[in-house]
């Protein structure tokens, strides 16, 4: 069964306004919050289990109280709206259809952590979004629940909404600080972490869009209530956001208890592939996971059904599983070439390599290179074992993130598909005209019809 | 000038540098949609920061257009998912139609096509970004209407 928590109420009319949304019981966790105390509402956030929604799934509530409170320096808390992860676009659909839930996890969130001055990082493309934002916060500043002195607490809390201008990398913590101080997007190295020396220098918390609306339903049931949903330590609800070869892309938001057949085939969520065509492969967190084949996908190597959550997804580690990431779900039809979805992701990673590690800078452009060769049916053999070459020299080589974010793709492609590769290879004229199609992958697939 | 105060009047005391992308932006959408070394340099006097710091965050982001573009800007999305519902086909019907190769503008400077990484809409496959807006689940021909559109916009 789905349970809603965050998007139960999005498509009431006229949610996205402050009355409807008030009416509908919107609000309420700040007033329970702000009578509580800031430490309290961090524990109810660490019982709630709640794992930070933006990709690395680490745990929120601990997050929050790794935050440094030296006396007489201000502390920040930043919303991580910068969604760019191919395949991710669920905080989208947050903000546009019920952007009041985020300001109102915002608000409860600053209270909690000592921000008065709290900043959503928004990425410049989603332009039209920031004045659906602004638009909320201004009717939440009129109602009392922001600004001077909230609801008569003492309080005082304003948000701000910064556009970026076009950069993956900024959805990375620290480069996401060093772009709302006006630079460029280049990661800092840690230590120190932003929790002691974040924006501006100060102790700083960022959190995913999705994170931060998590906490009003937290809020309102209690962490202990919360942590009920879902299973083991994946809790609560993950919103998905599904695209690729499938009937229904869309936003789904699930309570992780589902298997990956049914959020695939289920008429509930994806609707099964298009044309009566089979399943292929899926990237099932954003394209910097794994991409499994379609029998992987289903059942574990153990021969165990794959379920949707953080757990299961990557039971297996890389060699027979994938991730969670973002929840960025890419599916994969027959007719789709391994080959060329992965150059098209290497691409994108040449285009964001920030350029500071050198790991990063060449090998992002070498893997792209070597598989548009590939691809255009002028590899050779040596070729594929280059390219896992470089994709073993990045990962864990750079500063941030963004280098294992290139390789793993490439990785899993190698790793599972790579008589595709060698197909291309031998087949140099043939490749051009048609794709490898399911070949071996299919003979395993007695689930899918 | 007044957006450009309630800009500068986010950030604390001293961190007015903070300004500088929404400024860039707010500067490229007033002088013809590119970032001239003019316009850059204009944004860093209003911050009392050196123009070597503006052109270094100007050249960073890959929403700064720092040559001149058509009046209509089509950036179609390329990366994996768009790709999986037909991006190269879109993209290559918009070179045929206007007669111009990506990063290229039309003779009279009405449009300019360029590709662009993933504009995370994925579920609305194949799509593009048009000044504020997506337009999405893009077919030949809405690609069609929506040139129509802009050819009768004033």
């Amino acid at each position: 069964m789905a349970k809603k928590i965050l998007l139960e109420k999005a498509h009431v009319e006229g949610i996205r306004y402050y009355d409807v949304y008030r009416r509908e019981g919107g609000y309420r966790s700040v007033e329970k919050a702000l009578k509580m105390d800031p430490t309290a509402i961090v524990e109810e956030v660490k019982k709630s289990g709640l794992r930070g929604r933006g990709g690395a799934g680490f745990p929120t509530g601990m997050k929050w109280s790794f935050l440094a409170k030296p006396e007489g320096v201000p502390r920040y808390l930043v919303c991580n709206a910068d969604e760019s992860e191919p395949g991710t676009f669920k905080d989208r659909y947050l903000m546009e259809f019920i952007p009041h839930l985020l300001i109102e996890g915002l608000i409860v969130s600053s209270f909690a952590l000592g921000s008065n001055r709290t900043y959503i990082y928004i990425r410049g493309e989603y332009a039209w979004i920031v004045a659906i934002l602004e638009q909320a916060i201004a009717e939440a500043k009129q109602h009392g629940f922001l600004g001077k002195n909230i609801l008569g607490t003492g309080f005082d809390c304003e948000i701000y909404v910064q556009r970026g201008a076009g950069a993956y990398i900024c959805g990375e913590e620290t480069a996401l600080i060093e772009s709302l101080e006006g630079k460029r997007g280049n990661p800092r190295i840690k230590p120190p972490f932003p929790a002691i020396k974040g924006l501006w220098d100060c102790p700083t918390v960022v959190n995913n869009v999705e994170t931060l609306a998590a906490v009003v339903p937290i809020m309102n049931m209690g962490g202990e209530e919360y942590a009920k949903i879902g299973v083991g330590r994946s809790t609560g609800t993950k919103l998905l956001s599904a695209c690729g070869n499938i009937n229904k892309p869309g936003v789904y938001e699930i309570d992780m208890t589902i298997s990956v057949e049914e959020f695939i085939f289920s008429d509930e969520y994806c609707g099964g592939i298009p044309n009566g065509k089979k399943l292929k492969a899926c990237i099932p967190g954003g394209s910097s996971v794994p991409i499994l084949p379609a029998n992987l996908l289903l059942k574990t190597a153990k021969g165990e059904t794959r379920y949707m959550n953080y757990e299961s997804l990557s039971d297996g580690g890389f060699a027979s599983g994938s991730m969670m990431g973002s929840g960025g779900f890419i599916v994969l039809d027959e007719d789709q070439c391994v080959v060329r979805h992965t150059m098209t992701l290497a691409r994108f990673y040449r285009h964001e390599s920030c350029g500071q590690c050198s790991p990063c800078r060449e090998g992002t452009g070498w893997m792209e290179k070597i598989l548009n060769k590939i691809e255009n049916g002028k590899g050779a053999m040596s070729d594929i074992d280059l390219l896992w070459d470089i994709q073993r020299k990045i990962e864990g080589n750079t500063i941030c993130p963004l280098g294992d974010a290139a390789a793993w793709p490439v990785a899993a492609a190698i790793r599972h598909f790579r008589d595709e590769f060698e197909w291309h290879v031998n087949n140099p004229e043939l490749c051009l005209q048609q794709n490898y199609g399911l070949a071996n992958y299919a003979n395993e697939l007695s689930l899918v019809s | 000038m007044k957006e450009v105060s309630e800009i500068i009047a986010r950030y604390p005391e001293g961190k007015q540098k903070s300004a500088l992308i929404p400024l860039l932006h707010l500067a490229q959408e007033e002088f013809g949609g590119w970032l001239s070394p003019e316009s850059m340099d204009y944004v860093a006097s209003i911050l009392n920061i050196e123009p070597i710091e503006a052109y270094e965050v100007a050249t960073f982001y890959s929403m700064y257009n720092l040559q001149p573009v058509g009046k209509h800007l089509f950036e179609v999305c390329q990366t994996g998912p768009c790709m999986l519902n037909g991006s190269d086909r879109i993209i290559d019907y918009i070179k045929k139609k206007l007669n111009i190769g990506v990063g290229e503008t039309t003779a009279d400077g009405m449009f300019t096509l360029k590709t662009v990484e993933c504009l995370g809409a994925c579920g609305y496959a194949p799509l593009m970004q048009l000044g504020k807006n997506y337009r999405e689940h893009l077919t030949e021909e809405k690609v069609d209407a929506i040139i129509e559109e802009c050819r009768n916009k004033k």
